[in-house]
């Protein structure tokens, strides 16, 4: 069907070209002019019979049917485009907006991605609250859903209070801003201000393999690696640690931001003007005076945005939690404790066999609405704290 | 005074080599865990790509095929071909195992034996017979893996799952080099499995292909054209500045949303298979849109202005513009942007996770609406069993998945340095 419609748009292509060429002759002696090439009158068929084609392949004719409207289809393009030709129509300008117009259509796909993400996971947050009140979900101090495994279990029995699981993620994210800001900063504050250009060419690549590692790999290490350090090092000053702690999952949550905290400092000092670094320099203060009483301050917005960015990312982390940390709410701020996070329970409440209807399955969606308003604000924040403060 | 002054200085070098300390501290706290955790993988995952197989001498003779035929009646009356199309090949390994360790007489060492080899020997065997089908009326050695037990008995010396006898059995094997260790081809070439010892990366590599297509297919015109609209075509207006607030707010947005949005619009709503490369594909394609964009965006605006202008005097329309002149230009940027993308999006799981791509798939896919599996999504599932002998899959499908990883991002980098222009 493809190959036949293809023929034919070739032919009548061909035909086009041909006819126009002959008739633009006439029309030069007779002294008419066209602001238009040939070549735009053909694209203009071309692409009107494509879309034409289209409409009617997956149109629900039979194939003769098909083949029938096809011919005729793409025959009275042939004749409109060469009428509009003799008219004095300008295919130039109308390819240009088809071209336009279609660039804003991918575009646009930009916002319907955006709405599309509210709009699902708001309505089904909704029937989630309708199942189970607001108000327990946000203060409930209990989080317990695996109870309700069928629907017709009754809602009671299982309990959905986030106030545990926020606490857990709030928990691990503090802990993984803790390790990543500090180190990522200074660190991206020695390779613009100490090292030479050559090793910083060496070091930073390096450094940023590890915002390449694929998180689902940072979990794996999480597990077989960090946790078992941990409990080593805790077990050795006689202190218990739980297996799945939250220390070991933000910890290696906090190596992953690492990169990304680097990059946006690294942004923000390099923006700092160089007159600010060499007045301050020539008055007699020391390099790392310089830094922090100069450098830092005049960048504080932008290295502010990037912690907040940081602390969205961190939020939002799913497969290090997912794989290193635990699964039971506890409402604890023992960092040795096993916490869960969001994340962690949106991915243990969606594997698997899915009923839509169940208040278990709609939970990890009410979940998700809290994670995607907190991350919003968070980055809409970070846009207002850079905008708002910048002083140069 | 001077003294007074001396002090000062003295403290505030001591806090200037102090900071510059914290520095160094930070950086090498970066170098030195990469190095420990390539280590780790590297050092849990390269004895993966060896596995140790097992001579057997199988029998196809005429004589141990009738024997071993699964027909039990009648089987005078048939013809020899028609007994060896029906052959019973778990049976035919028995008898191989228990001509090798004929010389022990204890029945008990001869049932743990049948627990060296692999549980799948006979497939094996079966595979190579019909593969080369002169094999019959001979006697052939063949080399079949280990269970699984064995191999990490030999790879890690645990043995805490073997009786006594079984690791004597078996070292006498080890000292005869009737068990030796091969490259594990089969990690390569075979599909997940129950039986850690014959788990392979191949139906995850195909997945992981597939679902690259359909990401490319999507998320790269796309991501271009409206790269161009927003850099080029764009004019000030409420609707252009709401497309470029959006846009680059996907870019924050968690991945495990973007799954959830997959299973709701692409599952529920339009009804596609579940698990599919071609579901992974287009949820990948949103989740890493922004980044065509935003690389494809900064190429465009590295382009002079002189161009465009040069153009636009000439009388090109904007579409002239940007065909003939920005997109050709802007080539090697986008290539490199796109590849960095599709690295992006090889490492991605979260967000398969909730469009069902966890479920055991032992076979590859053979087109896009067939349930598949993935890389990543294949170490999340298999670093999940508690059996050693996947512990080691695990690091090194790891080590493939970085491999991978490594080298686009090498080609990323080389492109760049190839046709970066300075303008």
């Amino acid at each position: 069907m493809l190959i036949v419609s293809l023929i034919f748009l070739a032919i009548f292509s061909f035909l086009l070209s041909s006819r126009l060429n002959k008739e633009r002759v006439e029309l030069t002696r007779s002294g008419y002019k066209r602001s238009s090439l040939n070549a735009h009158y053909i694209y203009s068929f071309i692409i009107w019979s494509i879309l034409l084609i289209m409409i009617v392949i997956f149109s629900s004719f039979s194939n003769f049917e098909k083949y029938l409207s096809l011919f005729f289809l793409i025959f009275t393009n042939f004749l409109l485009i060469s009428y509009f030709f003799k008219q004095g129509f300008n295919a130039k300008a109308h390819l240009e907006s088809i071209f336009g117009a279609s660039l804003f259509l991918t575009a646009a796909i930009g916002i319907i991605i955006t709405f599309a993400i509210t709009l699902s996971i708001v309505f089904e947050s909704i029937r989630f609250f309708e199942m189970v009140h607001v108000k327990e979900f946000i203060f409930g101090l209990k989080w317990n859903p695996q109870m309700a495994m069928h629907s017709e279990q009754s809602v009671s029995e299982s309990a959905f209070g986030m106030v545990p699981v926020m606490m857990g993620t709030l928990l691990i994210t503090f802990i993984a801003i803790a390790i990543s800001l500090p180190i990522g900063i200074m660190a991206a504050i020695y390779l613009s201000f100490y090292v030479k250009s050559k090793t910083r060419d060496v070091l930073k690549p390096l450094i940023e393999i590890l915002a390449g590692v694929p998180t689902v790999v940072y979990g794996y290490f999480a597990v077989i690696a960090i946790s078992p350090i941990f409990k080593e090092i805790f077990s050795y000053f006689s202190i218990d640690i739980a297996a799945e702690s939250a220390l070991a999952a933000g910890f290696v949550m906090g190596i992953m931001i690492i990169p990304f905290v680097l990059s946006l400092t690294d942004d923000a000092l390099n923006s700092v003007p160089g007159h600010l670094k060499d007045s301050a320099l020539a008055l007699g203060s020391t390099k790392s005076e310089m830094i922090r009483k100069v450098v830092l301050i005049a960048a504080a917005p932008n290295i502010a945005g990037a912690a907040i960015l940081a602390f969205s990312r961190a939020i939002g982390e799913t497969m290090i939690v997912a794989m290193a940390a635990g699964l039971v709410a506890k409402l604890s701020f023992n960092p040795l404790d096993s916490v869960t996070t969001a994340t962690a329970q949106i991915v243990s409440l969606l594997i698997g066999d899915q009923e839509f209807n169940s208040p278990k399955t709609l939970a990890a969606f009410a979940l998700a609405l809290v994670l995607f308003i907190i991350t919003f604000a968070f980055n809409i924040l970070a846009l207002v704290v850079v905008r708002k403060y910048k002083r140069y | 005074m001077q003294n007074l002054i001396k002090k000062n200085l003295d403290k505030r070098y001591k806090k200037e080599a102090l900071f510059k300390k914290m520095g160094i501290f930070s950086i090498s706290f970066c170098i030195l865990f990469l190095v420990i955790f390539l280590g780790t993988i590297v050092f849990k995952g390269h004895k993966a790509f060896f596995v140790n197989k097992i001579a057997l001498e199988v029998d196809f003779r005429e004589e141990s095929i009738r024997e071993n035929s699964n027909k039990k009646e009648n089987i005078g009356n048939l013809s020899f071909e028609e007994i060896a199309n029906d052959l019973s090949f778990v049976k035919l390994v028995r008898k191989s195992i228990r001509e090798k360790f004929s010389e022990y007489k204890d029945p008990q060492i001869i049932n743990s034996a049948y627990k060296i080899v692999s549980d799948i020997a006979d497939y094996r065997i079966q595979k190579s017979f019909e593969e080369n089908p002169q094999f019959i009326n001979s006697k052939q050695l063949i080399w079949v893996e280990v269970s699984s037990k064995v191999d990490v008995y030999l790879k890690y010396n645990i043995s805490t799952s073997l009786k006594n006898e079984e690791v004597s059995i078996i070292n006498n094997l080890v000292k005869k080099g009737e068990i030796k260790s091969f490259f594990n081809y089969g990690f390569f070439t075979s599909s997940d499995s129950r039986e850690p010892e014959i788990a392979g990366i191949s139906a995850s590599l195909k997945g992981s292909f597939y679902t690259m297509i359909i990401f490319l297919i999507f998320a790269f015109p796309i991501g271009v054209a409206s790269a161009f609209y927003l850099e080029e075509i764009a004019k000030k207006s409420k609707l252009n500045d709401l497309i470029e607030v959006s846009i680059n707010n996907l870019a924050a947005i968690p991945s495990i949303i973007y799954g959830l949005l997959g299973l709701t619009v692409y599952l529920q709503f339009m009804n596609l298979p579940r698990s599919s490369s071609i579901v992974a594909g287009m949820t990948l394609a949103m989740l890493v849109l922004p980044v065509i964009i935003i690389a494809t965006r900064n190429t465009i605006r590295s382009i002079p202005h002189s161009i465009k202008d040069a153009a636009m005097a000439l009388g090109a329309s904007k579409m002239q513009i940007i065909i003939h002149h920005l997109f050709p230009l802007s080539i090697p940027g986008i290539m490199t942007g796109t590849i960095l993308a599709v690295s992006r999006a090889l490492g991605e799981t979260a967000p398969l996770l909730m469009i069902g791509m966890v479920a055991f798939i032992a076979d590859s896919p053979q087109n896009f609406y067939e349930p598949s599996t993935v890389l990543p999504v294949q170490i999340f599932l298999w670093s999940d069993s508690p059996e050693i002998g996947f512990a080691e899959k695990t690091s090194a499908a790891i080590l493939v998945l970085l491999t991978f990883l490594i080298a686009f991002n090498l080609f990323a980098i080389i492109l760049r340095k190839k046709f970066e222009r300075k303008w």
